[in-house]
């Protein structure tokens, strides 16, 4: 395993609730190596989510510094964000957040309209993002004429288009069946190791996280470790 | 032009809401189109300043007569070049509907006024010759398919004649055509002898007077010379550029330019307020997908961007449709409303610019909050939110 392509130092997240103070991620020091599949678990309201949100430069720290790919992104502007968010790292969610109004092919291509590729080029590469998910003959469906599985699979897509190092996957598998959670799984351990994706996993299910390579258990903001069987 | 397609799908998401959405801008950029248009045609005013022809009409109300008298005292004021004398006549042709101006005129003291109606000769002498000639413009003639040779009855709605009857019957003897691109000539001229000589009022008195300043002459002081002339008698005169002659009779009908403003006015307010409704629901219905847009990189000014173009796009979409809906509707009613503006209902340049730019203000102005929230929303909450 290679040297860290993400490093969080002293991270904590807190958000004021009203009068109320929650402290969701506190003091916590993370090292992720590129090429990692890693499976964060925890009860809910651990902080996982806010984990991984920090780690994708949707949210800030609290205190901390949270360094992906040599890039600190506490210290970023919200354009700079943008940016980095669009070349740097693709995500997955439970609910696979498609535009019902665009065919899967238009989907996948969402992230390079940021490009400077034109019309043909982006076909092109969401057409190779789809083949490598076992979609290319869903190309031209909408999502709601897909299956979960099939639109977490597009969602997949969408996340590798733009080629990133970074995949952030919040529960993935969490609205499939066991078969389909599992194919999604093992999708998503081919990108780990045939695309050298980097990948961290947000899951309730120890199933799911028997496909990680390792995985960190969050508790009330702290993290404890142990490595996968 | 990359992200058309986002936006197009985008206001193509709920396909009913969005069509009821642009049937209401497609009506109220109609109503823009055809009442500008309408308001333009008979509200437009002129300065005295720099004016070729001036009218000179009574000073309380153009309904009043001048008297015939007057023509050879107008004529002897320095900077008048020519000088000659209409009136309303008031008819309409086999229907109350077809109803276009009629004037008994001097032919050669009209057209030497008029050099813009081109009118070949053999037809000037054959009017001439002809006591109940007439010679028609050539939006006339097309309108009502009328042709040279035709007897033609007008039914004149103030005018009695001799018989007892308000038939009166007139030869075409002419067509002319107008070399003012802006001119219309929807226009019927008889001889005003036979209509002096046959009508119960009898002789002696004329609608207005229309002159021609000669070369070099100051407008402003021919009209007040003219005014000064037949102030404190009996038939006072106003005297004003043609322009402003067509906006007073137009304002018998009232204030036409306000009452466009209101209806307008209120139309546009009722819009912004529907198309706002619409565009505030679409964001608020794509709450996690504007916030998956983010996510994958798009930046708060695109995301502020899009959602602005799709509600300029949809006022567009309507006022396009709208205009052009406009634009049939002047032709129909440009005909019907010859009597009043002979030019016909233009939908001119001017209102289509205007029209541009309104759609472009009121999809910013209906788009910009809902924008606003989809700009500032936050990544986490609304993914948090689903």
């Amino acid at each position: 395993m290679s040297e860290a392509l993400a490093e969080l130092r002293g991270v904590s997240r807190v958000y004021q609730k009203g009068k109320e103070r929650v402290d969701v991620l506190h003091e916590l020091d993370l090292d992720i190596p590129g090429g990692d599949f890693l499976a964060i678990m925890g009860p809910s309201g651990s902080g996982k989510t806010t984990l991984l949100n920090l780690l994708g430069g949707l949210d800030r720290p609290t205190n901390g510094t949270v360094t992906v790919g040599g890039a600190e992104l506490s210290s970023m502007s919200n354009n700079q964000l943008s940016n980095w968010r669009a070349t740097h790292v693709g995500f997955v969610f439970q609910f696979y957040n498609l535009l019902p109004v665009l065919t899967a092919q238009k989907n996948v291509e969402l992230p390079l309209l940021l490009t400077n590729f034109n019309a043909r080029e982006r076909a092109e590469r969401a057409a190779i993002a789809l083949d490598i998910v076992g979609l290319s003959d869903r190309a031209r469906h909408l999502p709601r004429e897909l299956s979960g599985g099939q639109e977490q699979r597009v969602a997949i897509a969408r996340a590798i288009v733009s080629d990133p190092t970074l995949l952030l996957c919040d529960e993935p598998t969490g609205d499939l069946d066991r078969g389909t959670a599992d194919e999604i799984l093992g999708l998503l351990q081919i990108l780990n190791r045939e695309h050298g994706k980097t990948i961290v996993m947000v899951t309730h299910d120890a199933q799911a996280a028997e496909f990680a390579t390792r995985t960190l258990h969050v508790d009330k903001g702290q993290l404890e470790s142990r490595a996968a069987a | 032009m990359k992200y058309f397609g986002l936006i197009w799908h985008n206001v193509w998401r709920k396909k009913i809401r969005t069509s009821l959405t642009i049937l209401s801008v497609l009506v109220a950029f109609l109503l823009f189109a055809l009442l500008n248009a309408v308001g333009q045609a008979m509200s437009t005013g002129g300065a005295t300043t720099g004016a070729a022809r001036l009218v000179v009409v009574d000073k309380v109300t153009i309904i009043n007569f001048l008297p015939r008298s007057y023509q050879n005292k107008i004529a002897q004021v320095p900077g008048v070049a020519a000088v000659s004398h209409q009136s309303w006549f008031g008819g309409f042709y086999q229907d109350s509907r077809n109803q276009f101006p009629q004037f008994p005129v001097v032919p050669d003291e009209y057209l030497a006024l008029y050099p813009e109606f081109v009118l070949p000769d053999e037809q000037l002498q054959a009017w001439k010759r002809n006591r109940t000639g007439a010679i028609i413009g050539r939006d006339l003639a097309e309108l009502y398919e009328l042709k040279i040779g035709d007897r033609i009855p007008i039914q004149s709605t103030i005018f009695t004649n001799k018989d007892g009857g308000r038939t009166w019957e007139f030869d075409i003897e002419g067509i002319f055509d107008t070399t003012d691109p802006k001119g219309g000539t929807a226009v019927l001229l008889f001889h005003y002898d036979y209509f002096a000589e046959s009508n119960t009022f009898g002789d002696g008195f004329v609608g207005w007077y229309t002159l021609r300043l000669a070369d070099g002459a100051d407008p402003v002081e021919v009209a007040n010379a003219i005014d000064e002339q037949f102030a404190n008698s009996p038939n006072e005169t106003r005297t004003s550029t043609e322009a402003a002659f067509a906006a007073s009779f137009a304002k018998q009908f009232g204030n036409i330019a306000l009452i466009v403003r209101m209806i307008l006015g209120a139309v546009f307010f009722t819009l912004l307020l529907v198309a706002g409704n619409t565009m505030s629901q679409s964001v608020r219905e794509r709450i996690a997908e504007l916030a998956v847009l983010k996510t994958v990189g798009f930046r708060d000014g695109t995301v502020l961007g899009i959602v602005l173009t799709e509600s300029i796009l949809i006022m567009a979409i309507g006022g396009v449709l709208g205009l052009g809906l406009g634009w049939l509707a002047a032709q129909a009613i440009g005909s019907a409303m010859a009597m009043f503006v002979p030019g016909g209902i233009v939908i001119s340049a001017d209102i289509i610019l205007l029209a541009i730019a309104v759609m472009i203000a009121a999809g910013l102005l209906s788009g910009v909050f809902p924008a606003v929230k989809a700009m500032r929303l936050s990544i986490v909450d609304a993914l948090a939110r689903g």
